[in-house]
């Protein structure tokens, strides 16, 4: 990869300063999501329910060694997360899938933020050369 | 809330060199990594895969805008690349757009892109399958292993 040049060099490291701070700022966000997902069951849970279809506690415990108890008792610290959030039909309550924690707009538009900064590199490069 | 990706870039290169990197299917397809069908007309939809490494299962697929020479070029499309499970007709797009202008012997390239609002939630989270450990892949690998283990 070609160094940037001296008039860049300034405006790169500010902004690479930028992002930084940011990317820090998302992590501090998230760390909720993630200390609630530092647990197995809960993992499997949210793999269960990242298919996007939501479940009901009985659907989850089916096939599961935990009691039905235990089952709930995962689903609300996700749900105090705000990773899985219930909804109610009829008189049972379902739970789903709620990306947006793990997966918020700012966050988002980081990633693709850093997506050009690197195609664009690669287009200097390109006519650089 | 700021919804557009703005980048600034001076080039050391003439604007009609920049013009034909940008504009010119083969030369856009070796810095953009992606291997396109054909060249880029107003109006017509450009279509190609990505060739960037580990993501070459990715189609590209893009609706050229406008092109007024050496000086704009724009497109829409659907960040990331496009899934092919996945249904994108009912989504709305982000816009991309390429200014150029000549500064010195050089040029300045200015990259916009938005409409970012539109982008649904759980569309954002496939912006981790781009990064290496991104979370849906490790939500698979997870499953399989769930799957396995029962």
């Amino acid at each position: 990869m070609k160094a940037a040049g001296p008039n860049n060099s300034r405006t790169s490291s500010d902004m690479l300063q930028k992002r930084r701070r940011s990317e820090t700022a998302q992590w501090e966000a998230r760390a909720p999501a993630f200390a609630a997902l530092g647990d197995q069951t809960r993992l499997a849970l949210v793999a269960r329910l990242s298919s996007g279809q939501p479940y009901s506690i009985s659907q989850l415990t089916r096939g599961s060694r935990l009691s039905r108890q235990a089952i709930t008792k995962h689903l609300r610290v996700l749900e105090r997360a705000g990773i899985v959030r219930s909804v109610r039909t009829g008189r049972e309550s379902r739970f789903e899938f709620d990306p947006r924690p793990l997966a918020d707009m700012q966050d988002y538009l980081t990633r693709v933020s850093q997506q050009w900064d690197q195609a664009l590199s690669r287009l200097k490069a390109f006519v650089e050369k | 809330m700021n919804d557009v990706i703005e980048k600034r870039i001076e080039l050391n290169a003439p604007v009609s060199r920049v013009w034909s990197a940008l504009t010119d299917y083969r030369q856009f397809g070796e810095w953009f990594r992606v291997k396109l069908d054909g060249p880029f007309v107003p109006g017509e939809v450009s279509t190609g895969h990505m060739t960037y490494p580990g993501y070459e299962h990715l189609k590209w697929e893009a609706v050229v805008q406008k092109m007024e020479p050496e000086r704009y070029f724009s497109y829409t499309w659907h960040p990331y690349g496009v899934d092919p499970k996945r249904d994108y007709s009912k989504e709305t797009p982000t816009l991309v757009e390429f200014t150029l202008e000549k500064s010195g012997a050089g040029t300045l390239l200015v990259l916009k892109e938005s409409g970012f609002e539109k982008v649904p939630a759980d569309r954002r989270l496939e912006a981790f399958r781009m990064n290496e450990g991104g979370w849906t892949e490790q939500l698979k690998n997870i499953e399989r292993y769930v799957a396995k283990a029962a």
